[in-house]
């Protein structure tokens, strides 16, 4: 028997098999990479939010040492437009706006840090030198820097093609049977709030490397993305016009995403396309304040929802109007991130019957604004957990049994929404109730008595929340506008002496796929995970893939991988079967070995690889040789984690400063491979969620100026902010995909700011307080401290 | 954690040769090296560029995420704010320099591996050397509290600090010599 030992399958908490890499210095990020001769290119950036391009004169800076090339609009007209790759389409079945997204400013520039030249160098600064030397004339106008600006009567056309800036005004549900609802409603609970726009900043900053081969004519494109496939079908198909044959994408080790690489940027066509005219390599890595003002944003959204309750609390309807700010431009996925990935979401783990919401996506003039961890659903988990508590305290309910009332029963799955989706499985009052007990809640009003004394305010909050990832089943998400298919590719190459590597159309950055991957194979093929290699993150190497977001990597990924698995396990019993005269029905498969039922003939793995690959005794009739097989693992469904989160906070009267003191998450992901990687994933997704939840917040000015463009002026949490979280699981198994897994990538920064929040508001209870707006920053709770005392 | 303006370094003692780029000498890892850089040169992008020790990376450009912190001369700095030329007669270790020369793992990147510290490792390299830093600074032992204090000037997106703060704990044992080695976190 070829067992495991120390067991290395699912469910253990395997240490990574990447961190020694990592560890020692030796990760190879994108700007990690030289290549011989390889010149800089540097971006000049609008430092203006709305202006007319009236001249831009190089002169003095092409004479400048080392100064190769510097290019505007003007040298790139054959080159195309950034695509979006999804169309959302209105109230009236018209499509979307989609102004074209040019790769440098074409006469105008619509944002601070629209690209207007590029000046390609011998060093990094000698580029940035010589770009300081180009001279922009600007004919600065007026700017719509936010939704309310953007739609206000005369306001300033971001694209003169969409002089209302709406780009699209969609809704989904009934109408009537919403009205109809309301009508009738015991209680109408409005609730009014903003999602904080919010800068995704990985730590690892955007970088970008082109390079030709003039003998081959393979463009080769080193990125910081999350899904290189992509990139090479958008950039190739859309921008540059070049096959896929001859592009080449790899995105290496890549320091963290959380969305913000996913989408094809401007700097990724320039450089490939600048490496082609200087037949040389051109290498750009953005800094950290360029990353502030030319990375997507996240969230964004203004909202107004009304809920009806009956009598006894149950929800009978709820009518959500959100505004989402689309930036200047669209990104990749922009249009579907405050369509299907949030008015989808607002039944949440509700029995909600009747559910109405109208999306206005408008244009302004700020960076374009797309998916952000949790990307939509965050927004939603948000809005309908802040109403929950809101519509308990003015209804005079208990906040846990109001929850507890409306919750989808645990036996009605699969339980189809108002809202479109269908929920395979779940069990929210498990979740819950495990919260509710780690948390000790039932003890809190001790500790507020305690916390009181000490001359502190403390406030315990809950959120029960859902979200819907693993995305995506390619022909609902067809139906609703994306240009993409969402399934993932897995292949597994079985060596003729037994060790695997797995190609994978996912990619790691942060996730720990080398680890939880290899443990896949492990538990299914029996092969020891030091035997086992995933390669990811390079279309030469991979057959295709659509990359890693949305939680979808082991969902769907994995899935690819478990199908590939079956084939392999099919073809092996053939060969096994051959080798050991028996019938192949007769052959078993179990972790390493094949072995005819019933008896004690058996042949590892490793004996049939080789018999594959060497097939003297083989099946050659039959069978072709070699042991490697291809998947694509199409989802049937979105998954459906969800669970609960309660948040602690103390309140310091004379600063205003909210400290976390505790935080309990109990998650359902289903299926859990490596429990220390699923930790970890929601302790980092709590962390970003508490950072919106009290810190962060992206601030343009009225004149559409980015004041929070560095570190220093956008603030990240820090460890000193964050309380330990306490992590648990509680697992029903999704019913759809092979491996039963959910996803745990998001449900960390989708349910954690409701609970902040409603901690916070628990926390100035004897205040009169009814909301407060994210960031919680000490400023905004000091104000409301000062205001009730004067 | 020191801050480049208060290195003790003499800029006086680099070369500085009429004419030509200022040349410093220093020692990276044990390796003495001479190198030409210009006066605006950053240490880290010395180690980087001309180095090729990419292993110390660059997050930020406002002295805030850390990623870039190395030892020089046994304490920590940011070597983005940290000019080439302030290193002269420097002796300067980074994340490649860390483990011992036969690969051994030094304590804190092995608890940082046993807790789960790391997930896209970019921030990896500056949060371990300020790390070491940290706890070979205060022998007496760090509380929960205190290292999370200590780490104000790394930034991490993506692991909520918590597995860290429990890495350094658990590292400082075995540093100081309290324990053989690391406890296996819990499961």
């Amino acid at each position: 028997m070829n067992v495991v030992q120390p067991f290395e399958g699912i469910g253990a908490s395997v240490r990574r098999k990447e961190d020694r890499r990592f560890l020692s210095g030796r990760g190879q990020y994108t700007d990690d990479i030289n290549r011989p001769g390889q010149l800089y290119a540097h971006i000049l950036r609008s430092p203006h939010a709305h202006a007319r391009i009236t001249g831009i004169d190089t002169a003095a800076a092409r004479a400048m040492p080392g100064v190769e090339a510097i290019y505007t609009s003007a040298d790139m007209a054959s080159v195309g437009g950034i695509p979006c790759g999804w169309q959302i389409h209105n109230k009236d079945g018209t499509p979307m706006a989609e102004p074209k997204h040019p790769v440098l400013a074409e006469g105008k520039v619509r944002h601070v840090g629209d690209p207007v030249a590029v000046v390609v160098a011998t060093t990094r600064q000698q580029a940035r030198d010589a770009a300081e030397a180009i001279e922009v004339g600007y004919d600065v106008l007026t700017a719509a820097a936010n939704l309310a600006q953007a739609q206000a009567l005369g306001a300033p056309a971001v694209h003169d093609d969409v002089p209302s800036n709406l780009c699209y005004d969609w809704h989904i549900g009934e109408k009537a049977a919403v009205d109809a609802a309301f009508a009738q409603a015991a209680h109408r609970v409005v609730f009014e709030t903003t999602n904080n726009r919010l800068v995704p900043n990985a730590m690892e900053p955007r970088s970008a490397i082109g390079d030709f081969d003039a003998t081959t004519g393979e463009h080769t494109l080193w990125t910081t993305s999350q899904n290189p496939h992509v990139i090479r079908l958008l950039m190739g198909a859309f921008v540059l016009n070049l096959p896929e044959s001859k592009l080449r994408v790899v995105a290496p080790d890549v320091g963290g995403g959380f969305g913000s690489k996913i989408y094809h940027y401007a700097e990724e066509a320039i450089v490939t396309w600048a490496a082609h005219k200087l037949a040389r390599p051109v290498k750009w890595t953005s800094d950290r304040t360029e990353a502030f003002m030319s990375d997507a944003h996240g969230r964004d959204h203004v909202t107004r929802a009304e809920l009806a309750l009956d009598k006894d609390g149950k929800f009978l309807a709820l009518h959500v109007q959100t505004q989402a700010n689309m930036g200047a431009y669209l990104s990749t996925f922009a249009p579907c991130v405050p369509t299907y990935l949030y008015a989808t979401l607002l039944a949440g783990v509700y029995a909600t019957p009747a559910i109405y919401a109208e999306v206005k996506a408008v244009f302004t003039h700020t960076v374009p604004v797309d998916a952000y961890r949790g990307a939509g659903r965050p927004e939603a988990s948000y809005l309908l957990e802040r109403l929950v508590d809101v519509a308990a305290k003015q209804c005079g309910f208990d906040k846990v049994e109001l929850r507890r009332k409306n919750f989808i029963s645990t036996d009605a799955f699969p339980y189809q929404t108002p809202v479109a989706l269908q929920y395979d499985s779940g069990d929210y009052f498990s979740t819950l109730d495990q919260a509710l007990e780690t948390s000790g809640w039932a003890g809190f009003e001790a500790r507020r008595a305690e916390a009181k004394a000490r001359g502190r305010l403390r406030g315990i909050g809950i959120s029960t929340y859902l979200e819907a990832c693993g995305i995506a089943p390619s022909a609902v998400v067809g139906s609703l506008g994306a240009r993409a298919g969402l399934y993932e590719v897995g292949t597994i190459r079985v060596h003729p002496t037994g060790s695997v590597t797995v190609l994978t159309g996912a990619h790691s950055h942060g996730q720990g796929h080398e680890t939880t991957f290899a443990q896949l194979v492990a538990d299914k093929l029996g092969v020891p995970i030091a035997q086992v290699e995933i390669v990811h993150g390079d279309t030469a190497k991979v057959p295709f893939g659509m990359g890693t977001y949305g939680s979808r990597s082991l969902a769907v990924g994995g899935s690819a991988m478990d199908k590939a698995m079956d084939k392999i396990i099919a073809k092996g019993k053939r060969i096994a079967a051959h080798l050991m005269e028996a019938s192949v029905e007769d052959v078993e498969f179990e972790r390493g070995t094949f072995r005819v039922a019933g008896t004690d003939k058996t042949k590892a793995l490793a004996e049939i690889s080789l018999a594959a690959y060497v097939p003297h005794n083989y099946p050659i009739e039959e069978l072709e040789p070699g042991l490697e097989e291809t998947a694509f693992y199409d989802p049937k469904n979105f998954t459906y984690p969800g669970g609960c989160h309660i948040a602690e906070v103390e309140i310091e009267p004379e600063t205003g400063r909210v400290q976390m003191v505790n935080f309990t998450a109990v998650d359902d992901v289903g299926r859990v491979i490596n429990p220390m990687i699923v930790e970890g994933q929601v302790q980092g997704g709590v962390a970003q969620g508490i950072g919106q939840a009290l810190l962060e917040a992206c601030v343009y000015d009225e004149a559409g100026q980015l004041v929070s463009a560095s570190m220093m002026d956008y603030c990240l949490p820090r460890a000193e902010d964050l309380a330990p979280v306490s992590v648990a699981t509680h697992t029903t198994l999704c019913t759809h995909n092979p491996l039963g897994v959910k996803g745990c990538g998001e449900v960390g920064a989708i349910g954690s700011p409701p609970a902040v929040i409603n901690a916070v508001v628990d926390a100035l209870r004897d205040y009169g307080v009814e909301h407060v707006e994210m960031p919680a920053t000490p400023q905004k709770i000091w104000s409301i401290l000062h205001r009730q005392q004067s | 954690m020191l801050d480049a303006g208060r290195a003790k370094r003499d800029l006086s003692r680099s070369k500085s040769r009429e004419g030509a780029m200022p040349q410093v000498t220093l020692s990276v890892n044990g390796t003495t090296h001479t190198v030409e850089v210009e006066g605006r040169t950053l240490l880290v992008e010395l180690l980087r560029e001309k180095l090729r020790l990419t292993g110390t990376h660059v997050g930020c450009d406002t002295s805030q995420c850390g990623a870039c912190v190395v030892h020089m001369d046994g304490e920590s700095v940011k070597a983005c704010t940290t000019l080439a030329v302030m290193c002269d007669g420097a002796q300067v270790t980074t994340i490649e320099g860390l483990a011992q020369a036969d690969g051994t793992l030094h304590p804190m990147q092995e608890a940082f591996r046993e807790y789960h510290a790391l997930q896209c490792g970019f921030c990896t390299p500056g949060m371990v050397m300020s790390a070491v830093d940290l706890v070979k600074k205060n022998p007496q032992g760090l509380s929960e509290q205190e290292i999370r204090e200590g780490l104000e000037g790394n930034l991490c997106r993506c692991t909520g600090y918590h597995n860290i703060v429990k890495a350094i704990a658990a590292a400082q044992d075995v540093m100081h010599g309290r324990r053989e080695s690391l406890a296996a976190a819990a499961e």
